[in-house]
């Protein structure tokens, strides 16, 4: 069984959905970003989604694109990512790391070159946030290869049809984004989530994550009385992008947080 | 050497996936997946449609001002001392550039879809006052997303687009120009899909919309080849355009793809010179990769991050190129040359001063490469050049620019 399957199998046993806890990778440097990792992994975080830094983020709202361009400034780079990696492999073994990026950091020096250094520094799984599963043979090619899996995304607007042809391309989860738009922290909870699931429910066996604008416990306790996964991703960047001056309270705050959410994951 | 004479069917691309060769696809996140299969749905029924072409071509000659003149320039001919320089009149049209013939058809397109509210992406601002224009005319919402740096240097333009209706909504990421207006124009439809229409201003993005656009463009050479047959009784040797996303180039030369005898090439922005930062010209500089929906060239890093980019035109300082411009250079058939800022303030004021005409800083690019190629050739020889854009836009910032270095 992958990590990934692993992390779904473990949360169910125990009555709850998976928590997938989402920063960008050097964030705001790459040391300060280690501890964050870290510290979401020691607080129950169940998967992490490292942001790899896209010059260009098109599906990313504004506290991920800020994000990014932190990393990115303070000299995040493929090398470094793959490096942040290596050093939470080494502390944390099993804990299962996602990518979450952009195809042309996948796609600039090779998709399986770049697939297979992802894998050996310790990534499991992939979702690449612009490329459909029509476009992504490669992908898929090489992280069979290399033993990754593959995550791709349903949205609001993916027709029935559809699901099916996005399912077969996934060997991780399905992340069904809640709502048309980008990613970031939103007051209102989105509609029919348990509809959506159950329509991707009838037509795949993989584990469905629910991510875009989950941002309180509520929310979270919302979204996991139907879902095998909740992501949350800028109520997490925010605490960084609040305490960048405080590495020590951002931490501190980042550990209250993120136990606060992972405990609205139980049914 | 003159460019290999092309066997393939133009026609037949891109394939059914937005495929030309190697490049172009559809390459977004899966919200637009379904919005841009209903589009290319929509369009394929349009485009078939008689009522549509007829509703389109009515527009082009009414409002925008079609069939565009193809001119002999006696004053740049004279100064080349060479071949004879035609200019294909673009920037005649309403609106005072070629954007204008997309921008109506995608308006009329969204107006068939039921789509009210129309967003799009400007960098000289052409495209966004064209769309603006188009939105006014067809009483839809427009909101155009254009960098802030962009919208320093356009400020006439950012005045017509609101004059007309359109909200402007400035971008305050990146290096604030025309590739941070596409995101942000990509946010905003991620957002609204359901009710929006995205009218990209270039031949540019995931399928249909470089094929779609570029259709819409043809109409440039379709009339050039009727006007240099009626006046010189024969084809043109050259065809010279600017290339930025690359909608004029492709309208201007896809009409003569299969004519072997006609040479091509697109000019790209060379800005300070071909050094990391200081240019726009991806085939001088750039590699594969993925941006914005599209497999093309790209000003990228060892990584793949993309690269910064700089041109004194706004409308050519982007770091991709059109699909299907790439596929053709790669099969030898487009050939591509840039002109650095330098040598198109000068040719802008040169221009100015012997046709009496001012061009936009983007169609000085192809004005530069049409008076070294028209020195080389022989009399005998002729050349069109693709006036797209008028320049009252760049006066002011030319202005500075010449008063900063005198």
């Amino acid at each position: 069984m992958s990590r990934l399957a692993s992390a779904f199998a473990r949360a169910k046993a125990q009555n709850r959905a998976a928590f997938i806890g989402y920063i960008c990778a050097g964030d705001p440097d790459f040391d300060t970003s280690l501890a964050v990792g870290r510290t979401l992994l020691n607080a129950g975080v169940d998967i992490l989604e490292l942001g790899v830094p896209f010059s260009d983020p098109l599906a990313d709202g504004l506290t991920n694109q800020l994000a990014a361009q932190r990393a990115l400034e303070s000299g995040m780079n493929a090398a470094k990512v793959f490096e942040l990696v290596r050093r939470l492999r080494a502390e944390f073994p099993a804990a299962p790391i996602v990518f979450y990026t952009y195809y042309n950091l996948v796609f600039a020096n090779g998709v399986d070159a770049y697939i297979r250094a992802a894998h050996e520094a310790g990534v499991n799984g992939m979702l690449t946030l612009d490329l459909p599963p029509e476009e992504s043979g490669e992908v898929q090619a090489a992280a069979k290869k290399h033993g990754l899996d593959t995550v791709f995304i349903v949205a609001p607007t993916t027709p029935d049809a559809r699901i099916a042809t996005i399912a077969a391309a996934t060997t991780g989860f399905i992340y069904y984004v809640s709502r048309e738009g980008v990613t970031g922290v939103r007051a209102d909870s989105a509609a029919n989530i348990p509809s959506a699931v159950a329509r991707i429910r009838a037509r795949t066996q993989l584990p469905v994550a629910v991510g875009f604008g989950i941002s309180t416990r509520a929310q979270v306790a919302q979204v996991a009385a139907d879902a095998d996964g909740v992501v949350v991703g800028s109520a997490l960047v925010n605490c960084i992008r609040e305490n960048l001056g405080a590495p020590a309270t951002m931490i501190a705050r980042l550990a209250t947080v993120a136990a606060d959410l992972v405990a609205g994951t139980r049914r | 050497m003159p460019s290999k004479p092309d066997t393939l069917d133009r026609f037949s691309l891109p394939d059914a996936a937005g495929h030309f060769g190697g490049y172009g696809g559809v390459f977004v996140p899966e919200t637009l997946m379904t919005a841009l299969s209903e589009l290319a749905a929509a369009y394929e029924v349009a485009r078939k449609d008689p009522k549509f072409q007829a509703e389109l071509r009515h527009y082009l000659k009414e409002f925008a001002g079609r069939p565009t003149e193809l001119y002999f320039a006696e004053g740049l001919t004279k100064h080349a001392g060479g071949a004879k320089i035609y200019l294909k009149r673009e920037d005649l049209l309403h609106t005072g550039a070629h954007k204008i013939n997309n921008a109506l058809a995608q308006a009329l397109l969204a107006k068939r879809m039921g789509k009210k509210r129309i967003i799009a992406e400007t960098g000289a601002g052409q495209h966004g006052v064209a769309t603006a224009a188009a939105c006014a005319k067809f009483g839809l919402e427009c909101v155009v997303y254009m960098g802030a740096h962009d919208m320093a240097r356009q400020a006439l333009n950012v005045f017509r687009m609101r004059l007309m209706g359109a909200e402007v909504r400035g971008v305050e990421a990146g290096q604030k120009t025309l590739k941070e207006a596409i995101n942000e124009a990509m946010r905003d439809w991620v957002t609204n899909v359901r009710t929006t229409h995205y009218i990209l201003g270039t031949a540019y993005g995931s399928h249909p919309y470089p094929m779609m656009v570029r259709d819409f463009h043809r109409v440039i050479g379709q009339e050039a080849k009727e006007q240099i047959l009626a006046r010189e009784g024969r084809l043109p040797d050259e065809l010279i355009a600017c290339v930025g996303g690359g909608s004029n180039a492709i309208g201007l030369f896809f009409e003569f793809l299969e004519e072997p005898n006609v040479r091509m090439i697109g000019v790209e922005a060379g800005g300070r010179g071909i050094t990391q930062g200081a240019h726009a010209a991806r085939f001088a500089g750039g590699r594969l990769g993925v941006l914005q929906g599209c497999k093309t060239f790209l000003l990228q890093n060892a990584d793949g991050q993309i690269e910064l980019t700089h041109s004194v035109s706004a409308g050519l300082d982007y770091a991709a190129v059109g699909p299907e411009h790439a596929f053709y250079r790669e099969r030898g058939r487009i050939e591509f040359a840039y002109a650095t800022d330098d040598e198109v303030l000068e040719v802008f004021q040169l221009c100015s001063r012997l046709e009496g005409i001012i061009p936009a800083l983007e169609s000085t690019h192809a004005l530069v490469e049409g008076l070294k190629r028209a020195k080389q050739l022989g009399k005998d020889k002729v050349i069109i050049v693709n006036l797209s854009g008028r320049g009252d836009k760049d006066v002011e910032q030319v202005a500075k620019i010449l008063a900063a270095k005198s």
